[in-house]
């Protein structure tokens, strides 16, 4: 990889002018800050159904007997509960903690802070928004067909996704349907992680050195690499399971399989060859998930701190190091599943080692909080939110990485309460800073300050109330995926818990409403905003709000300085913008210095 | 030194200390129940029945108090920086950041964390690295939805053939027990497991259909039961009583029902038990 920046401005794909017609300009665009908008709404669209699909599981676990007068029958079903437990989890981690960090703020931004006109494959690009919205309606017919959606859970274990209606309702046509939406989700990351990466290495401005790009940048752009080979991957185990189920093949499926009495004709299968692949996958996922989230974090603290971000190159380290281990620590899902015991030994000590950069990345959000100029707006609430919530979800985890513990916690509530913390909560933390942060910039409007700072306030304590005590739930061995609550007979002392974390969801997801408000109003009636609200450094603030159709109306930016240069001493102003040529400010330091 | 106090010199766009304060106290008040519930025992596991889940509880208690210090120190510090450097006119110091710290903070939490995970490896290895003690009692799991199913080796202490063509829970036989091996003549077929206190276990786990899983809590102990797969766990519970067996792993409609009882008796009665289900089968 060239450590030097492109030479002049990339006309190569620089569009021939503005597209024409409503039709061509918002929906099938092939500009980058469409489709990042496209795949914002998306995942709005998606989070509004993942939250209502788990404020219903919640509902039933509180109060398994309630009836409910949208339900043919009034009372929930094991397999409608455990299509919800699938659908939620699903349209969450794909639709949303993949789609809104990286394909939403990554498509919209990454070209402008590093100062492009525009991704480096465009159509690419729109083709990547249309296969994701495709699977998205893929998935969400799963819930009409015949039998429903299926109940296998996000990581449809074979055999029983494997086989058809025979295994259980929702394991014909709506698990079919869910793979197929699954291919087609890696397809389109797999082309816009392609783009991604193109457009980081070849794209960027004069001047914009690798040590120069924002943290911001550096995480879309590892995440990008892990989503190149992990969908990759996903893809080919989905395309092995959907043969399993049409074509009779036996990739997952031993021998001597009696389901329902009825012996099976499969032979020579393994169903832990689906567990390494998923895995194989689903662990790279979870960083696929949060290191925008870090980025964006790094980006909002030192703007808000007014400060350089506090060891910018062990930031970088950090993301590549958490990038490349975790592709090692897939195993750490499977300590109970029949794995050889010595290749959990690997897959613990792999795991709690990559507990070291995201300690040095915590360690560095306070570095750069400490002896700031702290102003509480509200990305920078959310920006301290994410910070106390990967604390909270990362400390969890060393419990889980070690086998001889997570024998007694595997498939309890404390997994879930660990992942949702540290992928869930923190993950969308980052995504509503994001939001608050940078809709001035996509909309040229404020969101509102007061309504902003209401729904986090809101959202911090009651995220922490529904999930703090669902790891004592799980201590105390809570089972997740159970449709009755009450299943096993000392599951019955556990339901006060149970019902004082649905009460806290309710009220958090009803917190939700203010943010919908307070996004859709803005949009029309909010405070303008100036091209550089925040007095922020990175080039998107170099341009106006919202940007031109090629971003820098024919004048991309020169990079020349580090992208945190703020209350650098001496200096006219608390903030150096990246394009600020040298003769503007005191030149003598260009890049932040290291204290004594 | 409190700082956030108002002072002339505060910037007001955005200088007020609430939100600091706010903050502050918001996450003094998770650390402070988390570690109230934890100190007061509200929601513990129940007590341990084996060596195993004694060393298991001992290096989870082990764990619970290095994470516990960390997760105090991190978010206290955390609340204490945003009150202590909010906004109120100062200037921000140009810290680009520090060679040595970051040198500390990385080797000392490899350390911390590597240093668990090795210990942890212990109850670990006990578990999973040995084979169990010579005069293990063998019991073969069968699984299959939403059932498991214990078999004993009967007087003659081996296992007859299976064979998944003669699998027919309706005529009695729903493990597929070979008639024509002599050796599963005597073998015994029940639907919980009684096992003698202080005698070594050994589990054979299999599954018919999809992946399923056998748990006890008091044991600490977990392990897939996997289609295919003939997986050896053991255990030595040594305390007498009945508990419960669940099943963790998503195996269809009727995951959650599935649920067994494990019965940990006295050798008399374990035999008492043996002779019982030899008579009437």
């Amino acid at each position: 990889m060239s450590s030097e920046p492109h030479r002049g401005s990339p006309t190569v794909y620089a569009r021939a002018g503005e597209p024409e017609g409503i039709f061509r300009h918002y929906i099938f665009s092939t500009n980058h800050k469409i489709i990042g908008l496209q795949y914002f709404f998306l995942s709005l669209a998606a989070v509004t159904i993942g939250m209502t699909l788990a404020v219903l599981m919640r509902f039933h676990l509180a109060w398994p007997a309630a009836h409910l007068p949208f339900l043919t029958g009034g009372i929930m079903t094991p397999e409608q509960y455990l299509a919800l437990v699938t659908m939620h989890g699903t349209i969450m981690v794909f639709f949303v903690l993949t789609t809104a960090p990286q394909s939403a703020f990554g498509n919209y931004l990454l070209p402008l802070q590093i100062g492009a006109t525009d991704m480096a494959f465009p159509r690419l690009n729109m083709l990547s928004f249309w296969l994701t919205l495709a699977a998205f309606l893929l998935v969400l017919s799963a819930f009409v067909v015949p039998g429903g959606a299926p109940i296998s859970g996000w990581t449809a274990y074979p055999p029983l996704s494997g086989m058809g209606e025979i295994t259980g309702p929702g394991e014909g046509v709506g698990q079919s349907l869910w793979i197929a939406s699954i291919l087609i989700f890696c397809v389109g990351s797999l082309l816009g992680s392609i783009n991604f990466i193109s457009t980081v290495i070849d794209l960027r401005a004069t001047g914009m050195t690798l040590t120069r790009l924002p943290l911001t940048v550096w995480a879309w752009f590892v995440t990008a690499i892990l989503s190149l080979l992990a969908f990759a991957v996903l893809f080919a185990a989905g395309i092995l399971l959907l043969l399993d189920r049409v074509a009779g093949t036996s990739f997952f499926l031993p021998s001597g399989l009696v389901v329902s009495g009825e012996l099976q004709t499969r032979a020579g299968g393994s169903p832990l060859l689906w567990q390494h692949l998923f895995w194989f996958f689903g662990h790279p996922e979870v960083y696929i998930a949060i290191l925008p989230g870090m980025g964006v974090v790094s980006h909002i603290l030192a703007n808000f701190s007014r400060k350089p971000v506090f060891g910018y190159r062990a930031m970088v380290f950090a993301l590549c190091t958490i990038g490349l281990l975790g592709f090692l620590i897939w195993g750490h899902h499977m300590f109970v599943s029949g794995m050889s015991p010595y290749a959990s030994l690997t897959f613990s000590l792999l795991t709690l080692s990559i507990g070291v950069p995201s300690a040095v990345k915590t360690f560095n959000w306070l570095g750069t909080l400490w002896g700031g100029k702290v102003q509480f707006q509200t990305p920078m609430l959310f920006a301290l939110g994410f910070v106390s919530f990967f604390i909270t979800g990362g400390l969890s985890g060393i419990f889980l990485a070690q086998p001889a513990l997570d024998t007694t916690l595997h498939a309890t509530y404390y997994v879930v309460a660990h992942f949702h913390i540290v992928m869930g909560v923190a993950a969308i933390f980052g995504i509503f800073a994001a939001t608050y942060y940078w809709f001035p910039k996509m909309f040229g409007r404020q969101m509102n300050k007061a309504l902003g700072q209401i729904h986090f306030w809101l959202t911090f304590a009651g995220a922490y109330a529904i999930f703090m005590p669902m790891h004592f739930v799980g201590i105390a061995g809570g089972i997740r995926r159970y449709a009755d609550s009450t299943g096993a007979h000392y599951l019955v002392a556990l339901q006060p818990l149970q019902r004082f974390m649905t009460i806290a969801a309710i009220l958090t997801v009803s917190a939700q409403l203010l943010f919908f408000y307070n996004f859709v109003w803005s949009m029309r009636k909010g405070e303008r905003a100036s091209a550089n609200p925040w007095s922020a450094t990175s080039l998107e603030w170099a341009t106006a709000s919202p940007p031109p159709s090629d971003n820098f109306a024919g004048l991309p930016p020169t990079v020349y300085r580090a992208p945190y240069e703020y209350s650098v001493p001496g200096a006219a102003q608390d903030f150096l913008p990246q394009h600020l040529p040298p003769g503007h400010a005191r030149p003598s330091r260009q890049e932040p210095g290291h204290a004594g | 030194m409190m700082c956030c106090q108002p002072s002339r010199t505060r910037n007001r766009a955005c200088g007020s200390a609430l939100p600091a304060l706010l903050l502050a106290f918001f996450l003094v008040l998770v650390v402070a129940t988390t570690v109230l519930i934890f100190a007061l025992h509200l929601y513990p596991a129940p007590p341990p029945i084996s060596h195993d889940a004694v060393l298991v509880d001992r290096q989870y208690d082990l764990t619970l108090y290095a994470t516990g210090v960390a997760f105090l120190v991190a978010q206290l510090g955390l609340a204490y920086t945003v009150v202590r450097f909010c906004d109120r006119g100062q200037n921000a110091r140009f810290i680009g950041g520090n060679v040595v710290l970051e040198i500390l903070w990385t080797s000392l939490t490899l350390l911390v964390f590597v240093s668990l995970g090795v210990l942890g490896q212990r109850a670990w290895a006990d578990m999973r690295f040995t084979p169990p003690a010579s005069g293990a009692l063998q019991v073969e799991v069968t699984t299959y939805q939403f059932v498991y199913a214990f078999r004993y080796p009967g007087a003659d202490g081996k296992f007859g053939r299976l064979n998944p063509n003669l699998v027919n829970a309706p005529a009695g036989n729903p493990l597929g027990i070979d008639p024509n091996d002599p050796a599963g003549g005597d073998d015994i077929v029940v639907p919980e497991l009684t096992i003698p206190v202080n005698r070594p276990v050994e589990l054979l786990l299999r599954s018919q259909d999809v992946v399923h899983n056998f748990f006890v809590r008091e044991l600490r102990f977990q392990q897939d039961a996997v289609p295919g797969m003939v997986i050896p766990v053991h255990f030595t519970a040594d305390e007498i009583g009945t508990y419960e067996i669940v099943c963790t792993q998503l195996c269809g409609l009727g995951h959650s029902k599935m649920h067994s009882l494990l019965h940990v008796v006295s050798q008399s009665e374990f035999e008492a038990f043996l002779g019982r289900r030899a008579i009437s089968p």
